[in-house]
């Protein structure tokens, strides 16, 4: 495990740490209910508290329209076996009175409660996976960025770093956003463009927000850090960046959106912010498989998703660099679905650019 | 950050729509192999410093862009009409 950096210190130190299996399409509902259940074991696995926290996951819908859309996806995540409700009004004021429900613009129509969707500590889980593997004798080694990957007729033998050059028969690119940077030592170019992703952590309050809530006009979602922080954010800026920091624009809608939906935190003041680097796919879905080039494997494209995946993307990864065979729950992840047309997994059906997700 | 429109000066980015890498401006030809075209519509070389892009004067003049910009530092370095652009190609 080479880490250019220390470990902890990319994506998985700065998210917004809500792990939860209520995806829609086939290839991804699989996916993520297998991530979650790994989730739901880890910290036994690990033995480590990573402080999973099923709180539940409130996403509000404020339309018939979305009322119709929030029904299909809870039946599709009932088929697949995780657990969805339809909360009504009543049901949700009881829950969540601090919501502002009865305004003109955005009525709240009622929500999709997930119960066994919450929160993670993020840190926690970078060093609980960090000491499970040590223990299991994976050689971890910080300060140590890959700067070249050696491949000879078409098999890959081994990569060049800052400290040494390291042979190996298999290796694994899973860097998140900088995936293109990487890739193009082996001299392939994906489908990934590098977007920028803000979130945002108010000083420390006393218990208020008991879930995850997000709501459905405009982008916003907000949950309560354990430390008493709101940690919430909102859409992607919309461009391609690498400056680990966005733009004002987006600030603004993010903060809009949270005082529109719930006033009472406007008192609140925000801490810090912060932008993450998300490898970005067309249809803004993942990959997990191998590459034309012997030996190379790529688990990439986790877009703004990555943290709830991290158990399932580890698990089938692992098997897939082991035994050469993709594991049941990611057999979608295709790197090639986009050439083909088929399998594409676009939970927003938006489109299949990068700019649309 | 604000782009410099050729026709308007420089104007807050809520004004503009990113379309994604200037390379959509070398469309293959139509009976081009499938690579190529997988290639032109989902690839991308994803640069971690000077890019060019695609940008849409949408609330503004309704122009195309060409923007040049750092996005490691979102620095505009340069912005042309896609117009312009395609005529010197051509």
């Amino acid at each position: 495990m080479l880490e250019k950096g220390y470990l902890g210190g990319g994506n998985v130190g700065r998210n917004t740490t809500i792990v939860r299996a209520n995806y829609f399409l086939p290839g991804n509902s699989e996916f993520y209910s297998h991530s979650l259940k790994l989730w739901e074991g880890l910290e036994q696995d690990l033995n480590y508290n990573v402080m999973l926290s099923q709180r539940g996951q409130i996403s509000l819908f404020h339309s018939d329209g979305q009322r119709d859309a929030a029904i299909r996806r809870g039946n599709s995540i009932i088929n697949q076996g995780d657990d969805a409700e339809l909360l009504s009004v009543p049901e949700l004021k009881k829950m969540v009175p601090y919501l502002d429900y009865d305004q003109a613009r955005f009525p709240i129509y009622g929500a999709i409660l997930q119960r066994r969707a919450g929160t993670a500590r993020h840190d926690a889980v970078a060093w609980g996976f960090a000491r499970g593997a040590s223990d299991r004798g994976v050689d971890l080694i910080q300060n140590c960025e890959v700067t070249g990957i050696d491949i000879e007729d078409g098999k890959v033998t081994g990569v060049q770093t800052t400290r040494g050059a390291i042979r190996a028969k298999k290796v694994a690119i899973i860097v998140a956003g900088r995936t293109s940077k990487v890739a193009a030592m082996a001299g392939m170019r994906l489908p990934i463009e590098s977007h920028i992703l803000q979130a945002f952590v108010t000083e420390g309050l006393k218990p208020c927000i008991d879930h995850v809530i997000s709501f459905g006009m405009g982008h916003f979602y907000i949950s309560q850090s354990d430390k008493g922080g709101l940690v919430f954010g909102g859409d992607l800026d919309f461009y391609a960046s690498y400056a680990a920091r966005g733009n004002l624009p987006t600030v603004e809608h993010v903060m809009e959106a949270g005082m529109t939906l719930m006033p009472a935190i406007g008192k609140a003041r925000v801490l810090r912010s912060w932008g993450g680097i998300m490898d970005m796919t067309p249809d803004g879905s993942p990959i997990i498989d191998k590459t034309h080039i012997d030996g190379l494997f790529i688990d990439c494209g986790w877009c703004y998703g990555g943290f709830k995946a991290v158990p399932g993307s580890g698990n089938c990864m692992a098997q897939l660099v082991a035994t050469g065979q993709p594991h049941e729950a990611a057999r979608k992840f295709r790197l090639d679905r986009f050439r083909t047309g088929r399998g594409l997994m676009d939970e927003e059906g938006t489109g299949m650019q990068h700019n649309l997700h | 950050m604000r782009l410099n429109c050729p026709n308007c000066g420089w104007r807050d980015i809520r004004e503009f729509t990113y379309i994604g890498s200037a390379d959509f401006l070398d469309r293959p030809e139509p009976d081009a192999p499938i690579e190529v075209w997988d290639d032109y519509i989902h690839n991308r070389t994803n640069p971690d410093g000077i890019t060019r892009e695609l940008w849409f004067h949408e609330q503004g003049c309704g122009a195309w862009l060409v923007v040049t910009r750092n996005t490691r530092t979102h620095e505009i370095i340069n912005c042309q009409l896609a117009s312009d652009v395609k005529e010197a190609a051509e």
